[in-house]
């Protein structure tokens, strides 16, 4: 009992999958089961847009206590919106969207770890005062109608493939990518470092700056990649867009097993924890919830999966 | 050289004035009475608002929820406090216990409290969306003229947000609990051993938050006369933005109240200054990021000399 009990500690991403799994069964036994199927494709579906912003966040929650991005929301939007301008319902001008979009999402990262940097704030702080810059700049370069996606774009976003989402497979070898470079490389291994004593970091010899601002960039990245597939699967971009995700990067990642308290990260964890979240709201929906009621349960789970996890932090 | 610990006190104080100038030269007009009335009318929820924020961050916490429970105050206060006043009174009471409670559980299982008010801001966006799923419902005539109350020379809003900031200064910065408070922010182990009790501490200051939350949705409510479960979603950004720019710092439990309350009448102004300006309404987060910053990097200028000196 002990050693499986050990062995389970090993593998925090497990609870995720299994609350998924509770909350899947419970939605498919009050239809009956008809629709499991669908439920849970759809999940994939949804599911991936937030499992590509909680990889940015996870990584930015990993380097360590107070640092959260709360920028991706607003980096996200303007990335969808720049790429929708400059695609222009354009198929040739797909790449160059993209590249725009990326590139202003990078610009983003890089002002969040200048801010860091130079103003000696708490990253939340700066990441807070940057985001209302980009949503200004979202906003004021949206203005207008909504413009929709190339068709290829479109159809890249939302295409299926023996039933799984495209979008959904290339998110999971991005997935395995990040994993692989958390574990076995040394920018990986620096994050983790960081997380969990700076100073000892800095003192053995790790560039604590450079992953740093890595990091800052990565999450802005794919915020960024996120508002632009985003927009393709909605049909256009929309200035509300990211508002969804603020919570829901976070939650990913803290429901995902990873340390709040930085040090720890865990990519698995993330789409357990993804799938569990939309599932519940789908549940909640098949009950006749309110949206009242769904956002009530919504906060509460968070918290009360936080609670019990918390207790965890304290005994490394 | 003015003493560089000098300049950060009197930063808030400046940026006030600097804003203050900006808008008279602008449009002359404001200079008066009525104009300042109006200009300012809105900071006085901002102004408690900014209060609540600052006790959570006096003990190194940040309330993301502030804003939405700000909105369900309104609601509660324009549907249930208006129909059947003594259920109201009740529910606002279980509001301010419901923060203290938070602030055990954050403590307790020592929880970061960003997540845990990320939550808590969805939960009081549902009760309020429940209770009143459109605008709506009716502010207590009581409270409209509470708002509405016009003082002699001096505009109301000037006149509440110096009393306001007098009060909580006398009690976080001159009481023996306001200085166990800070030092929780400070030092928590040092008091810790010294006999404090934390946990204590961290539920009077969620309460006290919760209060002024209650407060500033009630004076709200007085403003607007009909209620929203979204009305005041900017809140939490405001009233961090009020801490900041009144020269709290977001560790160790540096804050001051006058220069939250000061740093909330800024804000109030720069968002009447920026029309005036006729800078287009897209603009309007992105310019009070834009003096979020300014003022961070200059406080960071001053701190870098201070820290040479």
């Amino acid at each position: 009992m002990t050693a499986l009990r050990a062995r389970l500690a090993t593998l925090p991403w497990l609870w995720s999958f299994a609350a998924a799994v509770l909350v899947w069964g419970l939605a498919a036994t009050v239809t009956g089961g008809r629709g499991a199927g669908e439920i849970l494709t759809s999940a994939l579906a949804f599911g991936t847009f937030t499992v590509i912003v909680g990889l940015g966040q996870m990584l930015v929650i990993t380097t360590g206590p107070g640092n959260v991005d709360l920028s991706i929301p607003a980096t996200m939007t303007l990335s969808g919106v720049i790429a929708m301008k400059v695609m222009d319902t354009e198929s040739a001008r797909i790449l160059l969207g993209v590249a725009a979009a990326l590139g202003a999402s990078s610009i983003v990262g890089v002002v969040n770890y200048v801010l860091i940097r130079l103003l000696r704030i708490p990253p939340i702080i700066a990441t807070l005062s940057s985001s209302f810059l980009v949503l200004s700049t979202a906003i004021s370069y949206g203005r207008g109608l909504r413009i929709k996606p190339p068709p290829p774009l479109a159809d890249f976003a939302t295409v299926r493939l023996g039933g799984l989402p495209l979008v959904t497979i290339a998110i999971l070898i991005l997935s395995l990518l990040i994993a692989l470079v958390l574990k076995r490389t040394v920018y990986g291994r620096t994050v983790a470092a960081i997380g969990q004593n700076e100073r000892a970091a800095w003192l053995a010899g790790l560039d604590v700056r450079r992953t740093r601002f890595i990091t800052y960039v990565l999450s802005a990245l794919l915020a960024g990649v996120c508002g632009i597939l985003q927009s393709g699967f909605s049909g256009g971009a929309a200035l509300n867009m990211g508002d969804d995700f603020l919570l829901a990067s976070i939650a990913v990642v803290v429901i995902g097993g990873t340390s709040v308290a930085g040090g720890r990260g865990n990519v698995p964890g993330i789409w357990g924890a993804a799938l569990f979240m939309f599932l519940l709201v789908t549940m909640l929906n098949i009950f006749g919830a309110s949206p009242g009621i769904r956002l009530v349960m919504t906060g509460l789970i968070i918290i009360a999966v936080i609670t019990a996890a918390g207790g965890e932090t304290q005994t490394r | 050289m003015i003493n560089p610990r000098l300049l950060r006190a009197a930063l808030p104080f400046l940026s006030l004035a600097v804003v203050l100038g900006a808008t008279f030269y602008v449009q002359p007009r404001t200079m008066s009475y009525f104009g300042l009335n109006l200009m300012l009318q809105y900071a006085v929820p901002i102004a408690l608002a900014t209060i609540a924020q600052m006790f959570i961050i006096t003990v190194n916490d940040l309330d993301l929820s502030i804003g939405p429970f700000v909105g369900l105050v309104g609601v509660i206060a324009a549907t249930v406090l208006n129909g059947t006043p003594a259920l109201g009174v009740a529910a606002l009471v279980a509001c301010v216990l419901a923060y203290g409670l938070v602030g055990a559980l954050i403590h307790l299982r020592s929880l970061p409290s960003i997540v845990v008010t990320l939550g808590l801001s969805f939960v009081w966006l549902g009760i309020a969306v429940m209770i009143l799923p459109s605008p709506g419902g009716k502010a207590p005539p009581l409270l409209r003229s509470i708002m509405t109350f016009s003082v002699p020379y001096v505009p109301f809003p000037i006149v509440a947000a110096i009393v306001i900031g007098a009060i909580v200064h006398l009690a976080l910065m001159t009481t023996s609990f306001g200085v166990i408070a800070r030092g929780a922010g400070g030092n928590p182990k040092a008091l810790t051993r010294a006999g404090w009790s934390m946990l204590q501490t961290r539920v009077v200051m969620y309460m006290l938050a919760g209060l002024f939350g209650v407060l500033s949705g009630l004076s709200l409510l007085g403003l607007t006369t009909s209620a929203d479960a979204h009305v005041a979603d900017r809140y939490t950004l405001y009233s961090i933005a009020g801490v900041i720019l009144g020269g709290g710092e977001f560790i160790g439990g540096r804050v001051s109240p006058m220069g939250a309350v000061v740093g909330a009448l800024t804000l109030a102004l720069a968002g009447a200054f920026l029309i005036f300006l006729r800078i287009s309404p897209d603009w309007q987060i992105g310019a009070q990021g834009a003096i979020l910053i300014v003022v961070l990097a200059m406080r960071a200028l001053i701190t870098s000399r201070e820290a040479r000196s």
